[in-house]
């Protein structure tokens, strides 16, 4: 059980009250991802109504090349699991392990941006050429983008995790708790848009 | 009685400034905050309530003779985006919210206080982008919904100015919702069941799971909207191969839950208020919150009875319809229960209570209206009339506005320690009341009669009500002028309250009016019955 600034605040201000609360940080972010996944809920069903209802013109590219998706399929798995690995190791304070494995986890998702960065530049269309591309780009930007700060976010944790007793620690695993499960969720999301942009 | 407060004790409020000028800082504390969230909404009320006199001044004839027609619908535009996004939702989720739910779940404050204050401090600037956005190049044409393709081909700078605007809205609005969702469910007080919270915490909780869960939908649209702005895609361009009903459905996936996010937090406060007036418990508690959380299932799968003329096919117009009828249920049991909660009470007739019956007046008519819209015939011959006008705003003036006003007569005393004046306050009431009802009772038949909404200009042979209309619009902006005077009189000069001027049971009476700075001296009360009124003390739990 950790104390917020909020309580600690609390403790010091009446001293014959010692209140502390649970910590909820982990709820206010889960609340936070599923806000965050009901964006993503409105544009796949936005993409499933154009495939359902607009027809393509003639002539609009329609089949994707599978093999760079289907390896950042893998490397953004791979990632979550070498991301957990970097949890356990934090928890039995071995911080320089933990750190190696969470470098790991962001050169995977430099590697994924890079992919995706490579498809944008050797597909057969632009943002504008069609309502398919267009979607195409915006779903998978979009996904990218949180791609981008997760990588960010694990990189600003590796680094706080340098020190023994500093910001990460086995007692103050938040920080990485909470990146992890937005790791997780930008997996989940990525799955789930693989399949119904590339498979479907 | 004010509790001075030990400078020694709030090391952390000593660094923040003392006084009035606390309002102007990026303060923690959730009483200032909501103070802030309310003023701030109040001014903006003003603005947007000038553009509503600007409207009905020009509608006062047939012809477009008081600005020109763009200007026109650049300012039924700002009036609908002011009046929703910075006024209504707000203040009535995050003015009463951020000071009342603390006080209801027995906490000292918010589950994240800086996000909370950092939910608030979005809101200035975006309000003020939003109103300056006219004086680039014109403001947004589009009305409140931003269709396409009108938003496509209208001036672009306003309408990205106004995408802007409500985006940093919605994310304000997301941030307050989480906050509210994590209080209410984490921050209660050991001992407190859900089952004995004060209803607004039920509202509340149902409002901001409607919020976490549509606004992000209302977001990740005005996102694809602008890249069809900017980046000259297609998405919502019939032109480009797009396809301008998914905008529609993904518009009104968030803005017909808004309705409800405008509307439940007004239903809790009412809640709040009833009992304390009238002396008695609040009648039927859990049905109460079944009918709240009733609406939020509902609501949320009822969005397109907005759409019936965009080419829905009939399976579902009548899903849709079905849907929406069936929201009047629980709808019809919170209104027999505020009935019930009046009858045989020993009632008070003061300017909270008055507001607080005005409410229910015209929220019942505004109710039957709205089952009225839901069914697909009488729909189809009314869309976009001065009808569906006239029924909005029954729900959302006669019935959200009401209730602001209603909370603020009831709660002034808790915020400040002085009473407002009950003179003052029954006039602002009886003007309130018969503007609003002249304003838009004559609209009803307006838009029977085929008199569309959003143009300048319309049939001479509507001039007359029109005009009667106009005359109830003016009454209402009068109306401001009495409550104005009141707050600032009272403010300076008002009689003393005392801690509980109402005799209420509610946590937040239990402590000292003004509150002091983390809400209790000591512990906070454990109150198991907030409405246990009519019962001797000792019987009470």
């Amino acid at each position: 059980m950790t104390t917020l600034d909020s309580s600690k605040e609390i403790q010091k201000n009446n001293s014959e009250v010692n209140e502390t609360h649970e910590d909820f940080r982990m709820f206010g972010l889960i609340t936070f991802l599923i806000a965050d996944g009901m964006t993503f809920a409105g544009f796949f069903a936005a993409y499933l109504t154009y495939k359902a209802v607009n027809p393509l013109p003639d002539g609009a590219i329609y089949e994707l090349e599978l093999p760079i998706p289907t390896l950042n399929t893998i490397l953004l798995l791979v990632s979550s699991a070498t991301f957990h690995k970097a949890g356990k190791a934090l928890l039995k304070d071995k911080n320089s392990e933990s750190q190696k494995w969470l470098l790991f986890t962001a050169f995977l998702g430099i590697i994924f941006l890079i992919c995706q960065l490579f498809e944008y530049f050797h597909l057969p269309f632009g943002l504008t050429d069609n309502l398919f591309a267009s979607t195409f780009y915006a779903l998978t930007g979009f996904h990218g983008l949180h791609v981008t700060l997760g990588t960010l976010m694990i990189l600003i944790i590796a680094w706080q995790s340098r020190i023994k007793g500093g910001r990460l620690t086995s007692q103050n695993m938040f920080p990485l708790e909470a990146v992890e499960l937005y790791w997780h969720f930008v997996d989940g999301i990525w799955v789930i848009l693989f399949i119904i942009l590339y498979l479907l | 009685m004010t509790i001075s407060i030990d400078p020694q004790k709030t090391n952390n409020e000593s660094l923040q400034p003392k006084g009035w000028l606390r309002y102007f800082s990026f303060s923690l504390d959730h009483k200032v905050i909501g103070i802030q969230y309310l003023v701030c909404g109040f001014l903006f009320y003003l603005i947007g309530g000038s553009l509503a006199s600007a409207i009905r001044i020009e509608l006062a004839s047939p012809m477009s003779d008081f600005m020109p027609r763009d200007v026109y619908n650049q300012v039924l535009t700002l009036h609908g985006t002011i009046m929703i996004f910075l006024w209504i939702v707000p203040v009535v989720n995050g003015a009463f919210g951020n000071y009342l739910i603390p006080f209801y779940v027995g906490a000292r404050d918010m589950a994240f206080p800086r996000l909370n204050a950092v939910a608030f401090w979005l809101i200035p600037p975006s309000g003020l982008m939003l109103v300056a956005s006219y004086f680039v190049e014109g403001a947004a044409q589009a009305g409140w919904t931003a269709y396409p393709p009108l938003s496509i081909t209208t001036p672009q700078s306003g309408q990205i100015i106004w995408i802007l605007s409500v985006l940093l809205l919605g994310g304000s609005s997301i941030f307050g919702g989480i906050n509210f969702i994590a209080t209410i469910i984490k921050l209660r007080r050991p001992g407190l069941k859900l089952m004995q919270l004060p209803m607004y915490c039920w509202a509340m909780l149902g409002t901001s799971l409607l919020v976490v869960l549509s606004t992000p939908v209302l977001a990740g649209t005005l996102i694809l909207l602008s890249f069809d702005i900017i980046a000259n895609t297609g998405f919502f361009n019939p032109v480009l191969g797009g396809n301008v009903v998914v905008y529609q459905h993904l518009f009104w996936f968030y803005s017909h839950p808004a309705v409800y996010i405008m509307v439940l937090p007004a239903f809790g406060l009412v809640s709040e208020i009833l009992p304390v007036h009238a002396r008695k418990p609040l009648f039927g508690y859990t049905t109460m919150v079944f009918s709240i959380m009733g609406i939020v299932v509902l609501g949320l799968v009822v969005w397109a009875h907005h759409m019936f003329t965009s080419g829905t096919p009939p399976w579902m117009r009548l899903f849709f319809t079905i849907a929406t009828a069936f929201i009047a249920v629980p709808t019809g049991i919170k209104f027999f229960n505020w009935v019930a909660t009046l009858w045989g009470g020993k009632i008070s007739i003061n300017s909270a209570m008055l507001f607080s019956c005005g409410f229910i007046i015209n929220f019942v008519f505004g109710g039957i209206t709205g089952v009225a819209l839901a069914q697909v015939p009488f729909d189809i011959h009314v869309h976009d009339t001065y009808f569906v006008v006239a029924h909005f705003h029954y729900i959302v003036y006669g019935g959200t506005v009401f209730i602001i006003f209603s909370s603020i007569y009831h709660w002034f005393p808790k915020v400040t320690g002085k009473m407002l004046n009950e003179k003052l306050g029954i006039l602002h009431f009886i003007i309130t009341f018969i503007g609003f009802n002249l304003c838009f009772a004559p609209q009803h038949w307006l838009g029977l009669n085929g008199m569309p909404r959003r143009v300048a200009e319309y049939d001479p042979q509507f001039q007359f009500v029109n005009q009667i209309s106009s005359l109830g619009a003016l009454l209402m902006a009068i109306s401001t002028i009495p409550f104005l005077i009141n707050v600032f009189l009272s403010v300076r000069n008002g009689k003393d309250s005392g801690d509980n001027p109402w005799n209420a049971l509610t946590p937040e009476w239990l402590t000292s009016s003004p509150p002091p700075v983390e809400n209790w001296e000591g512990e906070a009360p454990l109150v198991e019955e907030p409405y246990g009124y009519g019962k001797e003390i000792s019987e009470r739990k």
